[in-house]
């Protein structure tokens, strides 16, 4: 007998059960309702540059190619052979013409169409290679973010971006005028589920406390920026499931406040950068080089986190992948490129100063949250002042739990089926 | 004379004993002051500078490295992981009297809140010898699993 859980009954507007973490079936249940009818984030553009250019990447638990085409095209394909289902490619990336399967030597174009067949003869008339490309996901970019999805049916992606654009469009300021580029990646795993992640990215409240030893280790200066509980950023709820939380309200437009002191941290680089750059454009490149000043949450997969961006993966119910992938400005200057990996080094990945402490309070929250039954998470901090701006937007103070409840309040629609297909007139 | 074989691994192991014995700032004075070390992400790159690594200390990021693991603030390394570590299969790259280049294989054992994790990698040195006595100039520790997903390393590789 098969009982599915029943979503409507672990989720409260201001709370949430435990369980949520640890029940095997309700992550069986998410992996089909939330990971394969939303929009996932697979790749950023600078990481198929070129024609031939593909990377492997999951979405949810399913393996899939992202390739560039001869035309420019991007495909996001099943990695899945369809003669008898092997893996077509293992690499991370590469360049190629075509990928042969290795078992029997089927072999595909870019686009995943099935070119050629070994002793084809073999099936006698019986195989029509149209009909065997590989399995073609829907694919749509907004501002060299890629994001696929197994469902046709869903609204496009500029609707389910929506409120979350102009936030997408001041994060990719930090190429100060360059497009931003990949720089390599951090990748991790904890004991835990992937929730507890999803929630981390909009909670300023763990800051001072969690990050405490990173604080320790950067100059007063820089502690005084990222003194930002008491401060007067904000959480804000940016519908499905997305959400910003602004730690530093001086930074979320780079382009603005260039006559700002430039801190101490960084003279040494504006120093430099001023012998081949105007003053205006050392200044934009430094306030580039810090990064923004805000997390903004995409749900459920990708998070564009000051400096970085915040790749989760679901590997099973209580264990989680996460990748820090750091940017930078393609074709700004060497020297800005490499302050922003010091930068990401100093805070990020399984030997940063930052993320070794996030990843033992999550392993935390999972062992701990296996303690007892029936027993509420809580989700309603900043719950009191919670306000709504004139285009509808819930917002609260910076330290308020307001992103997580638009988490929720989306995984509840997703897991209960009530679609958002019918929005904005898609 | 050549610095030899005997010399460097005398050296080495005994990074390598401090290390696991939690002697860190102890250990910091085993550098030069323009020393680096690195546990690389891109299995082949000899430039660190430019790629992303998963440490890059020199020696101001040397000394925060070790506050962080001493001072009980970060939750990850309060206490720190314990650890056990092996060398062997030294090779010399090069040697002469005031610098040589040892490689050598290092497994590690790390026990953490009841968890035993597992980290084996190729470590390179570079040591020169400064007033007769032999400091670390360069140590590059490149895991065999970089490009996976690791987990938490709240100590020094
Ligand atoms: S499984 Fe791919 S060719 Fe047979
Ligand atoms: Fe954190």
């Amino acid at each position: 007998m098969d009982i599915l859980p029943d979503p409507t009954t672990l989720v409260n507007e201001d709370s949430a059960d435990g369980s949520i973490y640890s029940n095997p079936d309700l992550f069986d249940m998410e992996m089909d309702r939330i990971f394969m009818h939303n929009w996932i984030w697979v790749a950023h553009r600078s990481d198929l540059p070129e024609s031939g250019n593909y990377i492997t990447t999951f979405i949810g638990q399913h393996p899939v190619i992202v390739s560039r085409d001869r035309k420019g095209e991007v495909h996001v394909m099943l990695n899945r052979c369809r003669h008898r289902g092997a893996t077509v490619c293992e690499h991370k990336k590469g360049k190629a013409a075509s990928f042969v399967c290795p078992y029997h030597g089927w072999a595909y174009g870019l686009d995943g169409a099935l070119r050629g067949v070994p002793f084809q003869e073999g099936y006698t008339g019986q195989l029509d290679k149209s009909n065997y490309p590989l399995i073609s996901l829907r694919v749509e970019e907004y501002n060299g973010l890629i994001f696929a999805s197994f469902d046709h049916d869903i609204m496009s992606l500029d609707a389910w971006l929506g409120r979350t654009k102009p936030w997408i469009d001041l994060f990719m300021k930090q190429g100060a005028g360059w497009p931003i580029k990949t720089m390599g990646e951090h990748k991790f795993t904890f004991p835990g589920n992937w929730k507890i992640q999803l929630e981390n990215t909009t909670d300023a409240y763990h800051f001072p406390i969690v990050h405490k030893s990173f604080l320790d280790s950067v100059d007063s200066e820089t502690q005084n920026t990222f003194d930002f509980v008491e401060g007067n950023g904000y959480v804000e709820d940016l519908g499905h499931g997305h959400s910003v939380m602004v730690m530093i309200p001086d930074l979320v437009d780079l382009d603005e406040n260039l006559e700002a002191p430039i801190p101490e941290r960084f003279q040494e680089l504006a120093d430099e950068l001023a012998k081949d750059y105007p003053d205006e454009q050392v200044r934009r490149i430094v306030r580039a080089v810090g990064g923004s000043g805000f997390n903004l949450n995409l749900f459920p997969n990708l998070a564009c986190s000051m400096a970085f961006f915040r790749v989760l993966r679901p590997l099973a119910v209580m264990e989680t992948e996460i990748r820090h992938i750091a940017i930078g400005m393609d074709g700004g200057p060497e020297l800005g490129n490499e302050m922003r990996l010091r930068l990401h080094e100093h805070f990020q990945g399984p030997m940063g100063f930052g993320t070794p402490d996030d990843s033992e309070a999550w392993d935390r929250v999972q062992r701990g949250s296996l303690a007892g039954r029936d027993i509420s998470i809580l989700l309603n901090r900043g719950l009191g002042h919670e306000a709504q701006r004139e285009d509808g937007n819930l917002f609260s103070d910076v330290s308020a739990e307001t992103g997580m409840r638009a988490a929720y309040r989306q995984w509840l629609v997703d897991m209960t089926g009530k679609t958002v297909r019918a929005e904005n007139g898609e | 004379m050549s610095i030899t074989l005997n010399e460097a691994i005398e050296m080495i192991t005994l990074e390598a004993d401090m290390l696991d014995h939690g002697d860190f700032r102890e250990w910091l004075s085993l550098y030069t002051p323009s020393g680096i070390y690195v546990v690389p992400i891109d299995p082949d790159t000899e430039e660190f500078e430019k790629t992303l690594n998963y440490a890059y200390d020199n020696a101001e990021m040397r000394e925060k490295r070790v506050e962080r693991l001493l001072n009980g603030r970060a939750i990850s390394a309060a206490p720190p992981a314990k650890t056990v570590r092996l060398q062997a299969r030294y090779r010399m790259l090069e040697s002469n009297a005031e610098s040589c280049t040892l490689r050598c294989a290092q497994m590690l054992t790390e026990l953490r809140q009841g968890r035993e994790r597992y980290y084996s990698a190729n470590v390179t040195f570079r040591l020169v010898r400064i007033d007769g006595a032999l400091k670390i100039d360069r140590k590059i520790v490149r895991l065999l699993t970089s490009t996976e997903a690791l987990t938490a390393v709240s100590y020094i590789l």
